[in-house]
């Protein structure tokens, strides 16, 4: 008689890549988050191509159409000064994703090496002078905070995108610290301190890349704040200066036309709210992907 | 108590005092001559020379701050460069204004947040609940200055039911404070809502998990009875103290909702100064409003530990 056996093949995944497989799968069952994740995708695009995709140049001035509603040459009207609506909401895009990525990229490049140090070391200068300062700052109301320093600065997207990173650098510290204080305490650090691992390495190599997915989402969150204080500089004309496009500014120049053309201020105030919308939307799917018990 | 109410204390004059440092910086550290950046580039030497004079520009910067703090305490913010009116009486004047548009907002906002929440929680996973959460994660995510002009556009352009802009004083006349306030106070209201629903929400969630709540469930309470009585009752306390801490958000919301609506509150002050450079106003009412949520926080902290003693017995320490 012959024996058989079976021979089972043992498929073993690891850890790392089993867990990014769940995330990954939990994150695309949520039809909302991804709904978000695609129009900010596209929005991206758009902000790329702009010279591609707008029809117009979003500065040419035509008075032969000026304050015309949406029509088929003009998809979304045209302003006080017969420039085409869609270019400039278009270009506008250009100016928001830029100052969302570089403002959180300022106050990630700041909090991250300061609630690292913070949280590593602790002792007074964390408890006395780090925390303290973040308590002043966000004593501060963000906006009034941001217009302050862009009026000290001077007007222009450039100090915007300082100001909105100066005020959003304190929740980066304070998150950065708070996750270094929980991961401090395990026991990998531990192990790496017995092994004589320099702290700057076990903060850097060690802790930091456990602490990435709260501060990603936090970032994302940021991302879509930083947008509508970008866009309320402008609004208030500390921000992107003309005859640039910028949402913001779109808004304000159209508010005082709003009985005859609202046009010229509904669609970039649309265009705000469905980008914020979407980074939101792909933030909460972020979060709840990356840890499922906060839902 | 008394040692949690002493180390609180000490906190709050630390951060009042950094809080104080920043907003001096502003004007003295920023790169440049404060004198220049005040009169503009087209100002004269013999006035920017007059300038620096009076603001004690040529001191050193521990002398100037030390005056400029000395000055404060005793409640002198300079004056405007504008009128030479005192700063302090420029913020009396214009803070009634920014309270009134305060309490209309949180009344509507908790007037929408609070059913919101309430049927959110209650009824999970339904399409209630889907309406509620897709309401705050819209109310949150629209921008203030839009929300305020798509309110003018729908209610004072297109149905004429309201005045799109202007203030008049409640003791002048009730009813027309009131209506033209209205829609100033939605504006802030709504997003304050937002926030506060999806806090509420949370918060109810949680408790509706606790054992009390099955125990009233057991005992034969009805479902209103336990929501209101039970539930409700224990998840708006976090709720309460951490609208209280929206104070900050909604002066920045202030600013913007104010400018549009032509309200002349503190907002609208902070955006006029900024524009006309009138940097001892605009210093002033930022540590104003500094202060103002420094001291609130502080206050949310000591209610909260009467609320919640576990907060006292930890010493307050996070």
């Amino acid at each position: 008689m012959e024996a058989t056996t079976n021979q089972v093949e043992l498929k073993v995944e690891s850890p790392k890549k089993k867990m990014m497989k769940e995330m990954f799968g939990r994150f695309f069952q949520n039809k909302l988050a991804v709904i978000g994740g695609i129009f900010t995708l596209l929005l991206v695009f758009m902000a790329i191509f702009a010279p591609v995709i707008a029809p117009y140049d979003p500065t040419e001035q035509d008075y032969a159409k000026f304050l015309q509603g949406p029509s088929e040459e003009n998809v979304m009207g045209t302003d006080e000064l017969g420039r085409d609506i869609l270019s400039r909401v278009i270009y506008g895009a250009r100016v928001s994703i830029q100052a969302g990525l570089i403002s959180v990229g300022i106050a990630l490049l700041v909090g991250i090496p300061v609630g690292l140090f913070s949280g590593y070391y602790r002792g007074v200068l964390d408890e006395y002078v780090v925390m303290r300062f973040t308590d002043a700052l966000l004593s501060f109301p963000p906006l009034v905070l941001a217009l302050s320093l862009a009026a000290v600065l001077g007007a222009g997207l450039q100090n915007a995108m300082i100001a909105i990173g100066i005020i959003f650098t304190p929740n980066f510290i304070r998150l950065m610290r708070a996750e270094v204080l929980s991961q401090r305490e395990r026991e990998y650090v531990t192990a790496a301190k017995a092994s004589g691992i320099s702290d700057f390495k076990i903060m850097f190599v060690h802790i930091f890349p456990n602490c990435l997915p709260p501060i990603l989402v936090q970032a994302t969150l940021a991302i879509a704040a930083a947008i509508i204080s970008e866009a309320s500089l402008s609004y208030l004309g500390l921000g992107t200066q003309p005859p640039t496009a910028s949402w913001g500014a779109m808004l304000s120049m159209g508010q005082g036309y709003l009985a005859d053309a609202p046009w010229i201020s509904l669609f970039p105030g649309l265009f705000i709210f469905l980008t914020v919308l979407s980074i939101n939307l792909f933030g909460d799917g972020l979060r709840d992907a990356l840890d499922p018990k906060l839902k | 108590m008394i040692h949690f109410l002493l180390r609180r204390l000490g906190l709050m004059v630390v951060i009042l005092f950094l809080v104080s440092i920043i907003v001096f910086s502003l004007v003295h550290l920023t790169p440049g001559d404060p004198a220049r950046m005040i009169l503009g580039q087209e100002a004269t030497e013999e006035a920017l020379h007059a300038l620096r004079e009076k603001m004690g520009l040529n001191d050193p910067l521990h002398i100037q701050y030390l005056n400029w703090v000395g000055d404060v305490i005793q409640g002198d913010l300079g004056n405007s460069l504008k009128d030479n009116t005192p700063v302090l009486t420029v913020l009396l004047q214009k803070l009634p204004v920014t309270i009134q548009l305060s309490i209309m907002s949180f009344t509507i906002a908790m007037l929408i947040a609070i059913p919101a929440g309430i049927i959110s929680a209650t009824r999970k996973g339904t399409p209630w609940d889907y309406f509620g959460t897709t309401f705050a994660l819209s109310g949150v995510s629209i921008p203030p200055f839009f929300l305020g002009i798509l309110l003018i556009f729908v209610f004072a352009i297109s149905f004429g039911w309201f005045a799109p802009s202007g203030y008049v004083e409640p003791w002048v006349d009730f009813k027309k404070s009131m209506m033209l306030m209205i829609l100033p106070a939605l504006s802030v209201g709504v997003r304050l809502s937002a926030e506060i629903t999806r806090m509420l929400r949370s918060s109810m969630l949680e408790v509706l998990q606790a054992d009390y709540i099955r125990t009233a469930y057991a005992k034969g309470v009805l479902e209103k009875g336990v929501v209101i009585g039970h539930a409700l009752k224990n998840a708006l306390i976090p709720v309460v103290t951490v609208s209280g801490l929206q104070l900050a958000t909604f002066l920045g919301g202030a600013v913007i909702t104010e400018t549009i609506f032509a309200v002349p509150g503190l907002g609208r002050l902070v955006v006029d100064a900024i524009l006309t450079r009138d940097f001892p106003v605009v210093q002033g009412a930022v540590l104003f409003m500094a202060i103002a949520v420094v001291i609130t926080n502080f206050l949310i902290d000591i209610l909260y530990s009467v609320l919640d003693p576990r907060i006292k017995l930890t010493g307050g320490q996070s």
